[in-house]
């Protein structure tokens, strides 16, 4: 008899306050309940974290890596965006 | 943490894809870009790292097994707490391990109930038993040193999630060998028997260990195009190697012989082991070593035992889910 896949759930950890949560892995579990329970067994052994977010695998849309190109070239040709991109005189200091 | 040579690959079915995606993606891989799940990928490459990837979290799993048994026989509340940490480690690993190699399309039920069906493999050395309380001392230091060199260049594998994963993997291994050298060191300082006791423990595992590294080079099929991929970066006997030249001066510290009295050390410092006995290593894949049925039978009796938890877990949330309708439609 087969039991029905257990869902996939992606799991987010904040390490330190002020820092952002971010992705560790992700763990199979029946409920939401039980993939933080798993999340803290799995994911935080060692004191990894303050906080754990865990969102169903399938809620997340992901961008399609063939639109790489196009989705981000955009950005590589606008260096003007960055501060090195503007000539500020030595006697001017730091800015 | 436990891989072994599992490096066999499919370079049979390369032919049938693509030929320019295919030099595309060679292309990326000199570049040493990490190929991620959504990328387009060789369906020989996919199916040697499901593989590969499956069968590293297998060997976690079943690796519970030979060092659980002393869980409730260590000898002192710290040893105890340490194993039994290093035991939820290494199912902690077998997770990360199955989430990466679900990544490339398998599920995690169709991973296991082929483990459980004998259909895919699982490191060699966790078919061998242990006798005594010097064997989890032995193992942390030998056979998760073994690992841990396998491991290390796997954290730079071509493969993203695989290697994230031998990443975190790594940083919780060195408490493993640290643990069991400790373990050795204290039996070594201690009475004849228990010096005694540790040196049958090596005596028993010295060799097997050395065959976790997988075949000599020379017989050692499919290394080429895994090579190419990058997802394997050392032989197997260079890794072999490295791990006995760094074994060797452990065991002398600890005042214990290595089981080969032809080992000797060459004019570049190498340490020359001996010929290793490659029958004994076919035997215990094929399913013929000392604990090889035992495991299996743990295995399945786990999951088997386990089946009311998961229907019960299902059961459960369904009914959740179907509340919440409920009150969502009122």
């Amino acid at each position: 008899m087969a039991t029905p896949n257990t869902p996939l759930w992606e799991v987010f950890i904040r390490s330190r306050n002020g820092l952002a949560h971010k992705h560790c892995g992700s763990l199979h579990a029946a409920d939401a309940t039980m993939a933080l329970q798993a999340a803290r067994d799995v994911y935080t052994r060692r004191g990894e974290g303050l906080s754990i977010w865990v969102v169903p695998s399938n809620a997340i849309t992901a961008s399609d890596p063939s639109d790489k190109g196009m989705l981000f070239e955009p950005a590589e040709s606008k260096i003007y965006r960055h501060p090195t991109f503007y000539d500020v005189p030595d006697e001017v200091g730091h800015m | 943490m436990y891989t072994q040579a599992l490096n066999t690959s499919d370079a049979e079915t390369s032919g049938l894809e693509d030929a320019a995606r295919a030099n595309a993606f060679q292309a990326r891989i000199d570049a040493d870009e990490r190929i991620e799940p959504n990328d387009w990928m060789p369906a020989a490459y996919r199916k040697t790292l499901t593989r590969q990837i499956s069968q590293h979290a297998h060997s976690e799993i079943v690796g519970m097994l030979p060092e659980g048994n002393w869980i409730t026989r260590a000898p002192t509340l710290r040893r105890k707490a340490a194993l039994l940490a290093k035991v939820q480690d290494e199912c902690g690993h077998g997770l990360y391990l199955y989430a990466a190699a679900e990544t490339l399309g398998t599920s995690r039920e169709e991973l296991v109930d082929a483990m459980l069906a004998g259909k895919a493999k699982y490191s060699s050395i966790f078919n061998y038993p242990t006798l005594t309380w010097a064997d989890i001392g032995t193992i942390g230091w030998l056979v998760d040193g073994a690992a841990i060199m396998n491991q290390i260049p796997l954290c730079r594998c071509s493969y993203g999630p695989y290697a994230r994963a031998m990443i975190r993997v790594c940083k919780e291994e060195s408490f493993h060998q640290r643990q069991g050298f400790e373990i050795m060191l204290t039996l070594c300082r201690g009475s004849e028997q228990q010096k005694a006791m540790a040196q049958d423990a090596l005596d028993r595992w010295w060799w097997p260990v050395l065959m976790m590294f997988g075949p000599p080079d020379q017989v050692s099929q499919h290394s080429d195009i895994s090579t190419r991929w990058k997802i394997k970066r050392f032989s197997n006997d260079e890794l072999r190697q490295k791990f006995v030249d760094a074994t060797v001066p452990q065991a002398q510290y600890l005042g214990l012989t290595i089981p080969d009295p032809g080992m000797k050390q060459d004019a570049d410092g190498h340490w020359r082991y001996s010929e290793i006995d490659w029958d004994e290593f076919r035997q215990v894949l094929a399913g013929n070593g000392p604990c090889n049925r035992d495991r299996m039978a743990a295995r399945r009796k786990a999951h088997d035992d386990g089946a009311w938890v998961r229907e019960a877990a299902a059961a459960y949330a369904e009914k959740r889910a179907n509340r919440q309708l409920a009150q969502a439609a009122e």
